[in-house]
């Protein structure tokens, strides 16, 4: 089986690399590339802890074949802190303790910054539903919708 | 914060404890920094996957692995061959044979062989090139068909002395709890009622699947890390299972993405050392999603036969549960917790329950939050409900009127402390959410619940560094928040601000034995460590500055973070800050550090009672939960908003527990759910805020105050989400999940 050479951008880094037909895109950005913040949790496209964007996107990387980044841009969640400036949701989930154990937060928080940027004022059960497809065992979710809503009104108020 | 008990603790003025810092590993998880499990690699790793078994029940006649050893790119194939014949206890030699069958595969997914190999897909193939010949047995994997005559038998002789001559062989313990006489108790009852109860087995689904990466050299030393709530354990086990000495195993825990129990134990940790002693390189395991599901640890299902006795005004006069749990394919389901927790928030005078342990084709077991207690005060909280509603009561009301109290001798048998059920229920009484309308097809739910929390072994280590700032070295996996915890109680101790101390997860050869990260014990047995290490330190640090003034060390005391001339004969000297006794340390003595070594009892027990509004659509069944509220008693909730997020979450797992999970066998004995689409979990839209009301009634066995938290909330969702539904729909729902179908065929059948 030969592999396939993919050029792509990652987290706007131009990224070559080589994967096997059959091998996910969440397994090259972890075992070949070191981006290791997007998790597995279930592999089958239902838990949400891959999440990353592929040309603006939100797509479940273990769904999506290396193959398939070809020329298209990437974004883990390593790219949303911008050097020491933290994204202000990734500011907000820590102050409202959005995150127990922390597994699915690099999931929701591309989920999150996604939806606000599509709607920078999202209703709670607008926000309950654009986050249905990212599973947290831990918090029972309420503290992780208040910090989405707080860090939405932030920003609002910052533009 | 109204407080219902007077002790030390009450007039004890916090500055740190009871403030909502940020958490000290919050920056490296919001940024994907955190290294969970899989997230860590080695030079010239090799990839190990496992073989499961395909059958429920079958006997081993063969394993031929020399097709896979003839691959290209596989560098070792185990099974319970390579494992040492040892002398091992009675649990260790489940964990193992649990991790790598014997003679039999017992369930769907039992492990039986494992590959090491330079890639996955060449792992993947040689798994595939592995011949097994089977038997294929007889399986039973429901609890009470298991104890049929005639049943499928998993062990023969295993039970223990406390099972009656002539039981069934699948039995494995009988448990008795209880005083008093239950049948002159239910005599004076107004009402006997008398009715089963069934739930599901259902799994702890922390999102992060078991990962490890072993490595061992020729002289036996070995490394492990591994995601896991007690890396302590998975030293002494691994070492008990293979042979090596504890000491020369040094376990590392990595990042843990959710536990709940589950993780108290090992699945691949010891044949990932086992392959990485074959083949002298690193090996990596990690499990899929259906790995998980199918052979670690869901809880027990249950059925319990209930009875209790009731008078009309709303006094229980008797009280008697029958409990049998399955605990899949080995002894040790949680029925023994459920037994002795069912009727523990009452004052009972006649009271007594059985528990009946029983084994099935299913995987073993694991602890899940509060293990063994929701499934007993589903049955025992929907009986009150029921028998209150009947004479027309108040359901909070009837609580409080049999509640236990300081002095009442619970049914397991201590007699309680100053305990917090009665602080709860008030609460729950005069909160706005009692008095609430409700509309058409709706409901309201109440339920109590109880957990008895545990402390154990437990070392910790407190470093003062040259510049004046703290490391706290603890051994326990941080599940939820608890490095902010210690943090902050060290902080508090010392007299220090918060950011100064920094909290550490120390590895196996850093510290004595911990305890795992189990029984809500971390803020309560690891906290108290922490505060009597701040305290050693704080002696250390007045003996230091007593030496530099020329007094008595009695002379000098710790005040605002910094040691003062105290009493007569001290003089007067400027206090000395931490940080300016920290720099002199090289030249008084040393380095300066506190330790604690403890094993403490005085845990506290915890109570809660939960409050839930659903409304049940009566064409489709479906159940949508309108309002929850928890109420729990905290004893000192040291970061307010980490206890918030243990009543929110435990109150969401019950609510899936209630209402959609449960493991599904098909006839042939194979988990059919084995994914998250069709073992579904409460998503974000399933649910509305969760309300955690906070009661601080102080725990007198913890310095200040402090109980465990994480487990009691997922006591009472179970029967608040019944009693609301069975309010909604009209009918009594006594079994679960209340999937929309069963709920649809109750209201159809009533």
């Amino acid at each position: 089986m030969s592999k396939i050479h993919v050029t792509t951008k990652i987290n706007g880094d131009p990224v070559e690399y080589l994967c096997e037909p059959d091998e996910t895109l969440l397994d090259v950005l972890r075992d070949q590339l070191g981006l290791t913040g997007s998790k597995e949790g279930c592999g089958t496209g239902d838990c949400g802890a891959c999440t990353v964007t592929l040309d603006g996107r939100l797509v479940c990387s273990c769904l999506v074949l290396g193959a398939e980044a070809e020329g298209a841009e990437v974004g883990t969640i390593e790219g949303m802190a911008e050097a020491e400036a933290l994204h202000p949701l990734q500011q907000k989930f820590i102050e409202h303790a959005a995150l127990q154990c922390g597994i699915c937060t690099p999931g929701i928080l591309v989920a999150a910054k996604s939806l606000l940027e599509r709607n920078p004022d999202p209703t709670e059960e607008e926000t309950r539903y654009w986050l249905a497809g990212n599973l947290c065992r831990c918090t029972g979710y309420d503290k992780i919708i208040r910090a989405v809503m707080d860090a939405a009104a932030d920003m609002r108020k910052a533009s | 914060m109204a407080l219902d008990s007077k002790t030390t603790q009450d007039v004890m003025q916090f500055k740190v404890v009871g403030t909502r810092p940020l958490r000290p590993d919050g920056i490296d998880k919001v940024t994907g920094r955190a290294r969970f499990g899989a997230d860590i690699s080695a030079p010239g790793m090799l990839t190990g996957l496992v073989l499961r078994s395909p059958h429920a029940h079958a006997r081993i006649k063969s394993i031929d692995t020399s097709a896979a050893e003839a691959m290209e790119g596989v560098h070792a194939v185990v099974t319970r061959r390579d494992f040492p014949e040892r002398d091992l206890d009675e649990g260790t030699a489940d964990v193992l044979d649990n991790c790598m069958a014997g003679d039999k595969v017992l369930y769907d997914g039992h492990a039986l062989a494992a590959v090491a190999a330079s890639s996955t897909h060449i792992a993947r193939k040689a798994l595939k090139a592995i011949k097994v010949d089977y038997e294929p047995l007889d399986h039973v994997t429901d609890v009470d068909a298991a104890i049929q005559p005639g049943a499928p038998v998993l062990h023969q002789g295993r039970a223990n002395e406390s099972v009656p001559e002539g039981a069934s062989p699948n039995i494995m313990a009988r448990y008795e709890f209880g005083h008093g006489d239950i049948e002159a108790g239910l005599a004076q009852a107004d009402r006997v009622l008398e009715r089963s109860y069934k739930t599901e087995a259902t799994h702890q689904g922390y999102i992060e699947p078991h990962a490890c990466l072993a490595q061992m050299g020729p002289d036996g030393q070995a490394d492990l890390w591994c995601c896991t709530q007690g890396h302590y354990m998975v030293r002494n086990t691994c070492a008990e299972i293979l042979g090596l000495a504890q000491g020369q195993l040094r376990v590392t825990a990595s990042e843990i993405g959710g536990g709940f129990g589950g993780k108290t134990t090992v699945f691949l940790e010891p044949v990932a050392l086992m392959l990485a002693k074959k083949t002298q390189r690193p090996v990596k395991m990690v499990m899929s999603r259906s790995e998980v599901l199918r052979a670690t640890g869901p809880t027990a299902s249950s059925s319990v036969d209930m009875r209790i006795g009731m008078t009309k005004e709303g006094i229980i006069t008797g009280a008697f549960a029958e409990l049998r749990y399955q605990g899949g394919a080995y002894p040790g389901s949680p029925v023994d917790m459920g037994a002795m927790s069912a009727f523990a928030p009452y004052d009972l005078e006649h009271v007594k329950t059985i528990g009946w342990d029983i084994v099935t084709n299913r995987p073993k077991a694991a602890a899940y939050r509060a293990p063994g207690a929701p499934m007993a005060a589903f049955a025992v909280e929907s009986a009150i409900d029921e028998l209150a509603k009947g004479f027309g009561l108040d359901p909070l009301e009837v609580r409080l009127r049999n509640a236990a109290r300081e002095g009442t001798r619970a049914s397991y048998g201590p007699t309680y402390p100053a305990i917090g059920l009665e602080a709860t229920l008030r609460r729950a009484k005069d909160h706005p959410h009692w008095s609430a309308p409700l509309g058409p097809n709706q409901g309201r739910g109440v339920a109590c619940g109880f957990w008895f929390n545990f402390g154990g072994d437990t070392c910790v280590s407190l470093n003062v560094t040259p510049d004046g700032t703290v490391t706290v070295s603890e051994g326990n996996p941080d599940i939820g928040g608890s490095r902010a915890s210690m943090s902050m109680m060290a902080a508090e101790e010392l007299g220090i601000p918060y950011e100064k101390v920094r909290t550490i997860v120390a590895d196996t050869g850093s510290l004595g034995q911990n305890e795992v990260t189990d029984g809500s014990r971390v803020t309560f047995a690891v906290g108290l460590a922490t505060i009597k290490a701040a305290r050693a330190a704080k002696a250390e640090m007045c003996k230091r500055v007593a030496q530099v003034w020329g007094i008595d060390e009695d002379a000098v005391e710790w005040k605002d973070g910094a040691a003062h001339p105290a009493g007569p004969n001290a003089g007067t000297h400027p206090p000395m800050t931490l940080a300016e006794i920290a720099a002199i340390a090289s030249n008084t003595g040393g380095p300066i550090a506190g330790h604690c070594e403890a094993n403490p009892e005085g845990a506290g027990v915890s109570f809660a009672t939960h409050m839930v509004d659903t409304e049940v659509d009566p064409d489709t069944g479906a159940v949508k939960i309108l309002r929850y509220t928890v109420f729990q008693d905290a004893g000192k909730a040291v970061h307010p908003a980490y206890v918030e997020g243990q009543f929110q979450g435990g109150a969401t797992q019950g609510i899936g527990w209630a209402l959609n999970e449960a493991y599904i066998y098909g006839e042939d004995g194979l988990l059919q759910n084995a994914g998250f689409l069709d073992y579904r979990i409460p998503v974000a839209s399933d649910l509305p805020m969760i309300d955690a009301v906070i009661l601080e009634i102080p725990n007198p066995g913890h310095p200040y105050g402090v109980r465990g938290v994480g487990e009691t909330s997922i006591v009472p969702p179970l029967a608040a989400v019944a009693n609301a539904v069975s309010e909604a729909a009209g009918v009594r729902m006594a079994s679960l999940p209340m999937s929309p179908p069963k709920v649809l065929k109750a209201i159809r059948d009533s």
